[in-house]
């Protein structure tokens, strides 16, 4: 069978957003890693579900409760199989990888993580993947741990293997920089990890949306990424984590749903996932994300890929073109991820004169400062791409960068 | 486009390519650092207060276009007046960018600190061009010790 090609124009028609204006301009949205775009596919789930269905889930009698229970379990499942987990009982719904992190880091953390030992992350991590451990390594007097990179931003393996040893509690490391769209040797770093013994957590955010995902196969103990980039709705995120780790870890937090039964001397505590969500959980969140994955998957994430990768070759070639213009993260392996610096102007400045173009970029630190310190820069301007991209697109934020020039000459 | 124009005025790109008054200083009666945490960009004020008038002025710092040059512009413009005329101007100069667009504003007291006029069509770019001010009041006001943000 002859593979179709890739029909970018048609996929553009599912998102609503991508036929608005921004000041008369069409809108060029180049500011995928930061949120997707959503298909009308989420949107219409969204109405559906709070239209057709809405009712609390689990334990409710009435047919409304099991349908809501039913559409929100088959989410799992989906999600199980996105990432081709083992079992639905080892995914749990969060508010976003931010939760899903804090989450490890407050459960697993407080088990493993004391006196003296270290917790190992990279230089390219992004905010939500350095602060809680840190918040963790002060509160048990443990060490954090930084993995170096190299120039065009890919992880020091050799540093990382000397780094790890008896004393390291803990591995969490981003599968792809948000920054500089480096793709992580995540299966090695696991499997490094745990020849010492040492659980790993993988950053899933900017990989979910742009890679296939096989927790097993990189045989990760956590895997954490947010709905929103993934094409679904705000406020919904994954942890996924082998069922041994969760069985052994205390809950997170308290109350409803995630017991099993309460008196005033002791609770018992509910069986995965529940033991993790308390509280009523978002469950038109979950109902949507669930959607954006059929969606996902009917074009085929793999496929999907391909050609995002074909679209940041030519975006890498016409950026690269571009006199005073330089890449920041030029790793072997990356996606979907152009961050740039332009001599003599500040980045906000371009994403200023790129808006008034109807071209939507993110400029700022990206939630990375000690990366942006790495690279002695206070700033970059990044274009992210998804398969809704197209190269006009790129012509346009190529003509937006020579404007940004003109306008500073 | 025409916004475009109006916010980067040939001024404003001139007092950012050759920033005026952009040194330390060693006597300074008064500093504070200023930060804003939205774009990383950074300004430091200091002052050499002398009888109540700003006998000297300067800044140093890193960050876009607006910021740089509307430090560089408020050290040009505030060197000479008293504390409470300097503080007075920093109102009308708020005033000026915070005003929504189209809104007529005094700009009797400015100078050719009403270059920074457009900057009220960009409301994420308020911060930029007020980041120098707020630093150099909260100088004034003895807050020096503590990292000024415009957050």
């Amino acid at each position: 069978m002859i593979p179709q090609p890739f029909d970018v124009e048609a996929v553009r028609r599912d998102f609503p957003i991508l036929s608005r204006e921004i000041g008369g301009k069409p809108l060029v949205y180049l500011d995928s890693a930061a949120t997707s775009q959503k298909p009308q596919a989420v949107i219409d789930a969204l109405a559906a579900y709070y239209s057709g269905i809405n009712a609390n889930v689990h334990r409710g009698v009435h047919t409304l409760s099991q349908e809501a229970t039913d559409a929100y379990e088959g989410a799992r499942a989906k999600v199980r199989q996105l990432i081709n987990a083992s079992e639905d009982a080892e995914i749990i719904f969060t508010r976003g990888t931010t939760e899903g992190i804090n989450l490890v880091a407050h459960s697993l953390g407080t088990q493993r993580v004391r006196e003296g030992s270290e917790v190992v992350i990279s230089n390219m991590e992004h905010h939500s993947n350095v602060v809680p451990w840190q918040i963790l390594c002060e509160q048990r007097g443990a060490r954090l741990r930084v993995v170096p990179i190299n120039d065009d931003g890919e992880l020091l393996m050799d540093e990382y293997e000397k780094l790890l040893g008896p004393q390291t509690a803990l591995v969490s490391i981003v599968h792809m920089s948000n920054a500089l769209g480096t793709i992580n040797p995540v299966k090695d770093i696991v499997a490094m990890a745990h020849a010492h013994g040492v659980p790993v957590l993988l950053d899933g955010a900017q990989a979910a949306p742009h890679l296939p995902v096989d927790v097993r196969d990189l045989d990760c103990d956590f895997y954490a990424f947010s709905g929103h980039k993934l094409f679904g709705p705000t406020g919904i995120g994954v942890l996924y984590g082998k069922r041994e780790w969760l069985e052994a870890m205390p809950p997170y937090q308290g109350g409803g749903e995630q017991i099993k039964s309460v008196t005033f001397e002791k609770t018992i505590y509910n069986d995965l996932p529940y033991k993790f969500e308390a509280g009523t959980p978002h469950i038109a969140g979950v109902v949507g994300l669930g959607a954006a994955i059929d969606y996902v998957n009917g074009i085929g994430l793999a496929r999907a890929a391909a050609y995002e990768h074909e679209l940041l070759e030519y975006g890498t070639e016409q950026l690269q073109a571009i006199e005073g213009l330089q890449l920041i993260g030029t790793a072997r392996e990356k996606a979907s991820v152009l961050s740039f610096v332009l001599d003599g102007i500040h980045p906000h400045d371009i994403g200023t004169v790129l808006d008034t173009q109807g071209i939507a970029i993110r400029t700022g630190h990206h939630c990375t400062q000690p990366l942006m310190q790495r690279f002695q820069i206070p700033a970059t301007a990044r274009a992210s791409l998804a398969f809704y991209n197209t190269r006009a697109e790129i012509d346009a934020l190529v003509e937006g960068i020579h404007k940004t020039f003109e306008v500073f000459s | 486009m025409s916004d475009l124009v109006e916010l980067y005025q040939e001024l404003v790109l001139d007092h950012n390519n050759r920033p005026r008054n952009k040194r330390s200083m060693e006597d300074a009666s008064n500093h504070a650092d200023g930060y804003n945490p939205l774009c990383g960009d950074q300004v430091s004020v200091f002052l050499k207060v002398e009888d109540g008038v700003i006998a000297d002025v300067s800044f140093q710092g890193v960050g876009c276009a607006i910021s740089q040059s509307s430090a560089s512009m408020m050290t040009q413009n505030v060197k000479g007046k008293t504390v409470a005329e300097a503080e007075a101007l920093f109102e009308v100069f708020h005033g000026m960018v915070t005003r929504d667009p189209g809104e007529e504003f005094d700009s009797g007291s400015l100078g050719e600190l009403e270059a920074l006029a457009g900057v009220c069509a960009f409301p994420n770019r308020i911060k930029c061009a007020s980041l120098a001010w707020h630093t150099m009041a909260a100088s004034l006001d003895g807050r020096g010790s503590e990292q000024v943000t415009t957050e």
